[in-house]
């Protein structure tokens, strides 16, 4: 384990790399800083790329007036409907297949060709199917989602150990009482180690929908920015979305420290 | 003919493994083993002998190719609901505490959760875990998880308890202690035992009976030893005793050359 002080220094350095890049955009894009380095006009720096105070300024206007609010909210909603729903139907198709030799037999080269199917082009399809509304955007979510935590159960299922479910059959368990104190369990590390990739692309799934056609969401804002040629909403509309990732992300985190307290992590010593 | 009705009878036992490529391979042929109940038997022979897949067969894991396999009389059909497991390797569920582990056979059962939970510390407290029940498989050391894969067989009061070289992982000192606590478990409350062991000390020390296995494959009985020590016994001062000498210098002429024929089909492999 690093020691704390290295640790500050660590975060003290990561601050100061994004100052530095800030600075940079900042001096490079500014129209009247530096005299034009490529581009034959002063302003088509900043035309292409924005510059960060306006940036910031476009994320405050949104916030402060509470614009953004209602977009964000169907933006998460969506992710989070997406995210719920693709794990449930990974979990239990996982399941089941693993379990099903036969059916599982009769399926691999469908579940083979859906997942290299490049799925996000099924957006236009679920537009018309479920509408411009959120229901198309879950849908897309739940195709990109589904696959990772179908593949991560399905092989948590095959990898559990033969003695630990022989163990618990002489112990007694039926096998209902095995699928829910053995395969489950079991499977569930293996869900977890993939919902970091799954929040990840059901949040790329909300917001590429959104993109391609919607009235709302954050996906949505960007779309608008783009069409009006203002790059400064655009990049705003970004950072709001890496922001709100990381977010997700740290959550995913949380409760997979509560959730899997019984794996080991490394550098845990602890015996006794 | 004993009058009493054995244990468990594994009856002119069979096992042949066939590979997805048709290459067969019979592990255990025309093996004969009885217990008692209250019979403590021991079941050596070489690396590779088959002294699993008997045990396999004896629990109903694994379908003997011939012969049959009789529990207190009646014929085996499936899971050998009187016998509780042993296992070589790690058998605990990793994601369930020390505790809940221990309550898990008794939950299975359908006695509810708290009462599993306070037989569980009970349990745990037999086999000197007191105050580890919390902990998860991870933060135990190899010998307290063997004490409380232990717990877990012994929480069911099996009738037969069958242990696949049980201590073979841990160290020399942790092994006597486990050996030890198994024979003052085991005597209060006799229970028919086969222990499959490599290791001919553990055996005698531990046993009434010895039975011999012949190096693979086609493995089967070639010699039954009676172990006439006085119990209780300390498995590590009995191992000074003449008489023990004497046992283990007779069991080991038998066993040399199987052990060898072992090692040389080793060397060919």
């Amino acid at each position: 384990m690093p020691s704390n002080s290295s640790t500050r220094a660590l975060r003290l350095w990561q601050i100061g790399l994004l100052l530095a890049l800030l600075g940079f955009w900042y001096v490079a894009t500014s129209p009247t800083l530096l005299p034009p380095l490529y581009f034959d006009d002063p302003n088509k720096a900043a035309f292409f790329f924005g510059e960060p105070l306006k940036v910031f300024e476009r994320m405050w206007d949104w916030f402060a007036s509470g614009t953004i609010y209602a977009h964000l909210w169907v933006t998460l909603l969506e992710t989070l409907l997406a995210f719920v729903l693709g794990t449930a139907l990974g979990l239990a198709m996982g399941l089941w297949l693993a379990l099903a030799p036969t059916a599982s037999a009769l399926l691999d080269p469908y579940i083979k060709a859906l997942n290299s199917m490049p799925r996000v082009i099924l957006a236009p399809i679920f537009a018309v199917w479920f509408g411009l509304d959120i229901g198309s955007k879950v849908a897309l979510g739940v195709t990109l989602v589904f696959f990772i935590v179908f593949f991560n159960v399905y092989q948590g299922v095959r990898e559990v150990s033969f003695t630990v479910v022989a163990n618990a059959r002489i112990l007694g368990a039926s096998e209902r009482q095995l699928l829910r104190h053995v395969y489950v369990p079991s499977a569930m590390s293996w869900v977890f180690a993939s919902l970091h990739n799954s929040v990840g692309l059901a949040f790329v799934g909300a917001v590429v929908g959104e993109y391609l056609g919607s009235s709302r969401g954050v996906g949505y804002l960007i779309l608008q920015a783009e069409g009006t040629f203002d790059i400064n909403a655009v990049f705003a509309g970004i950072v709001v979305l890496t922001a709100f990732a990381l977010l997700l992300d740290w959550l995913v985190t949380l409760a997979e420290r509560r959730l899997l307290v019984w794996q080991p992590r490394g550098g845990e010593t602890e015996k006794i | 003919m004993s009058a009493v009705v054995p244990a468990l009878a594994l009856e002119d036992i069979s096992v042949t493994f066939v590979s997805p490529d048709g290459g067969r391979y019979t592990a255990v042929r025309d093996t004969t083993l009885e217990v008692e109940p209250g019979e403590f038997v021991s079941v050596v022979g070489p690396t590779g002998c088959g002294k699993s897949t008997l045990l396999n067969v004896a629990v109903g894991l694994l379908q003997p190719s011939a012969g049959s396999v009789r529990v207190f009389g009646e014929p085996l059909a499936g899971l050998n609901a009187k016998a509780g497991y042993l296992f070589q390797t790690e058998a605990l569920m990793p994601w369930r505490t020390a505790r809940a582990n221990v309550a898990a056979g008794l939950e299975f059962r359908g006695i509810a959760h708290a009462e599993a939970l306070r037989r569980a510390d009970d349990w745990l407290q037999r086999v000197g875990l007191r105050g580890f029940g919390a902990r998860y498989p991870h933060q135990l050391s190899g010998g307290m998880r063997k004490r409380v894969a232990l717990a877990q067989t012994l929480i069911l009061d099996p009738q037969i308890i069958l242990m696949d070289e049980p201590f073979s992982a841990l160290d020399i000192q942790t092994r006597q202690l486990m050996e030890n606590q198994l024979l003052e478990l085991w005597s209060a409350n006799r229970k028919s035992v086969i222990f499959i062991t490599h290791d001919l000390e553990e055996a005698i020390s531990l046993s009434d009976r010895v039975v011999v296995l012949a190096a693979g494959p086609a493995s089967h009985p070639i010699g039954e030893f009676a172990i006439d020590l006085p119990r209780p016994r300390d498995v590590a001062e009995i191992r000074l005793t003449p008489r023990f000498i004497e046992l283990h210098t007779l069991i080991w002429h038998a066993m040399k050359q199987e052990v060898l024929k072992s090692y040389a089909q080793q060397q060919l492999h």
